[in-house]
């Protein structure tokens, strides 16, 4: 699980918010809303961020890994600084991610700021099985909206709110939930406030990815778990997709 | 991923010898970092280590501290993860039989508690497990109100639960001692007298972070633990002064990372050196230590690592 990538490519997309694109072993991320570890020079511990998108070109693992993250200073603000052609340690293929078997024909994907960013993935895992998939992108302005067109252009139904309504619906991602019309399954990742929000107004069963503060990201630190009904977890091991029935809001 | 054990240098003698069983080498990966191996074995042959010691059991299950547990400090981190664990008979019943599977010789039991009967009552049990080669008796975790800090700040109290917990098992009995007493070797010094067979050294430093934003403590216990490499030096004096005070061995431990690290620990006194922090931020550093120590050896002249223990005092 510890292996080197090269970046190719580390752009800004939105306000404060950055595409990197990693070249590297992708073989041990099996499934979407997973995460990897990344070592930055000056920074003692890794930063766990999730998987947006990967392409196998080779057969033999190596493949291009999409890395979406958000600068919010220190650790974040010196990898948006990263040039092409640098090289990262990556512990990769972590957490459970989500299970596309569960999501029935009409899957709703909701996400918030960057917590879009692993629902690409598995958007395109659940369009490759036949599912019909329908997304709400949250953001708070128009300047902060990413991957949008990425996601219509693999056939996902789109509909993005902002708070200020400066793009698409004004409001939060509940509230483009009553247009959303029927959908048998739902998948959920951003702040935990919209956690919350979308565990309420949701009608169906689904899986919500949770954040927490983590030293190792592999499970034997102990300092991310959180209560569960089905008893405690490791957001980074058992977690970080919670299956909403053994959610127990803090 | 499968990691080999790199087997060149065989003709660098790393064992050592910790109360009576023999080590193959002295790394042995630290209580709370290492879980009960069984992650770790999944990366590699965790069989290549002297032995680890297992997250700190107590007498009942403890979930441990609020969010956020874990804040990040130059050089190092800090942890208020309060002794998670599922306490003795699940240990026993569930953890212990399960690592059978993958791990192979003696490991150390770390053991933790609020009162000198549960320090008892959570050795007793424990020392009749067979995989058990130790008992280490954790008086030191800061992270706990009212729990085994307390003991490990003052020689009475330490030597008090150190001679309760010596009555009731048989196994080599270690002291993990805490760096935040105001004399740590007067309290090494009272845990030999009461029968201790070894002392670990040192757990972690209490320290804290403030969230900028929120002006309040960024752990939600306030304060935790510091460990990683800015402790090293801290860790290395302690040992260096304990070494002096007792005659007991010493388990080196603080910030470890390198196999130079290592031989500085030995050097300042220790027979056997813990690795804890290193594991969280690099899965293999246990292995990376022990496959780097015969060249380390080599380069300064060591043929045989337990020559040189306390090698630094004249």
């Amino acid at each position: 699980m510890n292996k080197t990538f090269t970046i190719i490519k580390n752009e800004k997309i939105a306000r404060a918010t950055y595409e990197m694109k990693l070249l590297g072993d992708v073989s041990d991320i099996t499934r979407p809303g997973q995460f990897v570890a990344i070592k930055l020079d000056g920074y003692f511990l890794r930063r766990p961020i999730s998987v947006c998108d990967i392409y196998d070109c080779s057969g033999d693992g190596s493949g291009v890994l999409t890395l979406i993250y958000k600068n919010i200073g220190g650790g974040t603000e010196f990898m948006s600084t990263l040039r092409p052609g640098v090289e990262l340690d990556l512990l990769t293929g972590l957490g459970n991610g989500y299970d596309t078997k569960k999501s029935g024909p009409y899957p709703l994907l909701i996400g918030g700021g960057c917590g879009v960013s692993p629902l690409y993935l598995l958007a395109r895992r659940l369009i490759a099985e036949g599912k019909h998939v329908a997304v709400i992108l949250g953001f708070g302005t128009a300047e902060e909206v990413f991957y949008e067109d990425k996601f219509r252009e693999i056939g996902a139904f789109v509909t993005v709110t902002t708070a200020d309504g400066s793009h698409g619906t004004r409001g939060f991602v509940t509230d483009a939930l009553p247009a959303a019309g029927s959908y048998t399954y739902t998948y959920s990742c951003g702040p935990e406030p919209m956690l919350r929000a979308v565990y309420k107004a949701a009608a169906t069963s689904g899986e919500y990815s949770f954040e927490e503060r983590m030293a190792c990201g592999f499970g034997v630190c102990m300092g991310c778990s959180c209560r569960t009904v089905t008893g405690y977890k490791r957001i980074c091991k058992d977690g970080p997709v919670l299956e909403k029935e053994e959610i127990l809001w803090k | 991923m499968e990691v080999k054990r790199n087997d060149t240098a065989e003709r660098c003698d790393t064992s050592v010898v910790l109360c009576g069983i023999m080590l193959d080498n002295p790394v042995i990966a630290a209580s709370g970092t290492f879980g009960y191996g069984y992650e770790f074995s999944q990366i590699y042959d965790i069989n290549v280590l002297g032995t680890f010691s297992f997250k700190g059991t107590t007498l009942y299950p403890r979930f441990g501290n609020e969010q956020p547990r874990i804040a990040e400090c130059p050089a190092g981190m800090l942890n208020a993860v309060g002794l998670q664990n599922p306490g003795v008979d699940a240990v026993i019943s569930r953890e212990l039989p399960l690592m059978a599977k993958y791990f192979h010789k003696s490991a150390m039991a770390n053991v933790c508690g609020f009162s000198i009967e549960e320090y008892v009552a959570v050795a007793e049990k424990l020392d009749l497990e067979e995989q058990v080669g130790w008992i280490e008796l954790n008086i030191s975790c800061p992270n706990v109100h009212g729990g085994g800090a307390a003991f490990g700040l003052d020689p009475k109290m330490a030597a008090e639960v150190t001679s309760a917990v010596r009555r009731a098992v048989k196994k080599p009995l270690i002291v993990k001692l805490s760096p935040a007493a105001a004399d740590i070797a007067a309290v090494a010094a009272a845990v030999e007298a009461a029968g201790a067979d070894a002392v670990s050294l040192i757990n972690t430093l209490p320290g804290m972070r403030i969230d900028l934003r929120r002006r309040r403590p960024l752990l939600a216990n306030e304060k935790g633990g510091l460990s990683g490499p800015a402790i090293f030096p801290i860790a290395l004096r302690m040992v260096y002064d304990v070494y002096k005070t007792v005659s007991i061995p010493i388990i080196g431990m603080g910030g470890v990372s390198t196999a130079e690290d290592v031989i500085e620990m030995m050097l300042a006194g220790a027979t056997a050196v813990q690795v804890g922090t290193a594991n969280l931020v690099n899965p293999t550093a246990c292995l990376d230590i022990i496959n780097s120590l015969p060249s380390v050896m080599t380069k300064y002249k060591i043929n045989k690592l337990s020559d040189i223990i306390g090698g630094a005092h004249l």
